[in-house]
């Protein structure tokens, strides 16, 4: 590697390799910490792009004027959501005027395990929209809870809770149309839509009992 | 500069005599667990590509300041914060790509293929030699790992280009047995990528046999590596 190894003590070979290894640290660091620095806010950018988008999936931008991502409360861990941790609720208002509540929830009892959805519930205590941000369901049979793999594209299972409300339908009404209730769902496969019918009914009781004090929070601003 | 000759050895030397996967057998742990399907392992060995020729061309044009002894954990220094650069470029500059390729880029951290050519070929080879070893080391794993992807999921679920849709979302994956398939776990699982990655050996071996044969020649002895896997 270098040119002719010249005569050295040990101690001094030991200091000359320290300082050396100590440069090439100082020097990788620095690189390491000028790529964070100059790429952080485009990562920021397109993670708060990302969640738009999946906000945007449950609740028209046209609703709102505020600045969702900056009107939050941070949600500590609520059972009543399945929410083991601490998550972010987003706050949609016009002319200051609530409009919406926007939350993840989770749906414990899944097939194959927890599926995450992100709710929005109006002011009025309708369902503006629900997605699925995250599941384990059979692919093929369970799956179709995420619009995505629906096969039904013009009218998605997911999209049958938006426009219920607890004052138009009642609670035996929030189930598959297999125990009693008015939500369709697909054959050979009950149990994934019980759970997320299960949660979703769950999630609008929350926001009812809720959403006055949320609203008055006064919130973290970023 | 380089030499036509020199191209043509490092060429051959990465996409089949040293071949990654199939001679050197390294990094087994990412390509087990990733080649479940075709689209996946050629993803991770585009990903791959990338890393080992920023990390070969940073080791060459650097190795005349690293001392022999320490070179192992200098190494390791500049491969990861390398890595690392190109998990945050990717994320702030080609987001779109980052989304398919980003899941595999930790990946290679852990992938001693990056660092047995560091130490084998550009602490030893100018940064331009060095470049192509890395790129054309990555081809080779390219070809193996959709090769042993293809296999995998034609067997395991009778489908190909499964998870396509995540890279062009206008494409579908292809089923090429009937619906009624019912699959085959083995293949999907670890064991069955062991069987069939001996499979590909094989038959890379008696390739390189028959080849030996009509040139009345040996056959080449096996590559010994070191043991990282």
């Amino acid at each position: 590697m270098t040119s002719a190894p010249k005569e050295f003590s040990a101690p001094g070979m030991a200091a000359r390799t320290a300082a050396t290894l100590f440069i090439f640290v100082i020097v990788f660091t620095g690189l390491l910490s000028g790529a964070y620095l100059w790429t952080k806010p485009a990562i920021e950018a397109s993670a708060a792009e990302e969640k738009m988008k999946l906000v945007n999936e449950v609740l028209p931008s046209s609703e709102y004027d505020n600045l969702l991502l900056d009107d939050t409360v941070t949600l500590p861990p609520t059972p009543e959501l399945g929410l083991a941790e601490p998550t972010t609720l987003y706050r949609a208002r016009k002319d200051g005027q609530p409009v919406a509540l926007v939350f993840e929830a989770v749906a414990p009892d899944g097939y194959a395990g927890k599926i995450k959805l992100i709710v929005a519930v109006r002011a009025d205590g309708q369902v503006a929209g629900v997605r699925v941000t995250q599941h384990k369901e059979t692919p093929g049979l369970g799956d179709y809870v995420e619009v995505k793999k629906d096969k039904n594209k013009a009218h998605p299972w997911i999209t049958q809770f938006t426009g219920m409300s607890l004052a138009q339908v009642a609670d035996s009404e929030w189930k598959v149309k297999k125990d009693g209730g008015r939500l369709d769902y697909y054959a050979g496969a009950t149990v994934t839509p019980r759970a997320v019918s299960k949660a979703v009914l769950k999630a609008v009781k929350w926001a009812e009992a809720n959403r006055n004090q949320l609203f008055a929070n006064a919130g973290a601003t970023k | 500069m380089i030499t036509r000759d020199e191209f043509k050895t490092i060429a051959g030397n990465g996409v089949w005599k040293q071949n990654t996967s199939i001679v050197q057998i390294l990094g087994l742990c990412p390509l087990l667990a990733v080649t479940t399907n075709m689209v996946n392992g050629v993803m991770l060995s585009l990903a791959t590509i990338i890393v080992m020729a920023v990390a070969n061309v940073a080791v060459a044009s650097l190795r005349n300041f690293i001392p022999h002894e320490i070179r192992i954990p200098v190494f390791i220094l500049i491969v990861a914060a390398l890595v690392t650069v190109v998990d945050l470029l990717f994320n702030a500059n080609l987001h779109e790509l980052y989304l398919v390729l980003g899941i595999f880029i930790p990946l290679i951290v852990t992938n001693c293929i990056v660092l047995a050519r560091v130490e084998a070929f550009a602490a030893k080879n100018p940064p331009l030699q060095s470049t192509f070893d890395g790129i054309f080391m990555g081809v080779g794993m390219l070809w193996t790992l959709a090769l042993l992807g293809a296999m995998r999921e034609f067997l395991g679920s009778g489908t190909l280009f499964g998870g396509i849709d995540m890279v062009f979302p206008s494409l579908q994956p292809i089923q090429i047995l009937p619906e009624s398939y019912p699959g085959f776990l083995l293949a999907l699982l670890p064991p069955g990528a062991f069987i069939l990655l001996g499979c590909l050996i094989a038959w890379k071996n008696w390739m390189d046999a028959r080849a030996a044969q009509r040139a009345n020649r040996q056959p080449p002895a096996p590559v010994a590596t070191a043991g990282c896997h």
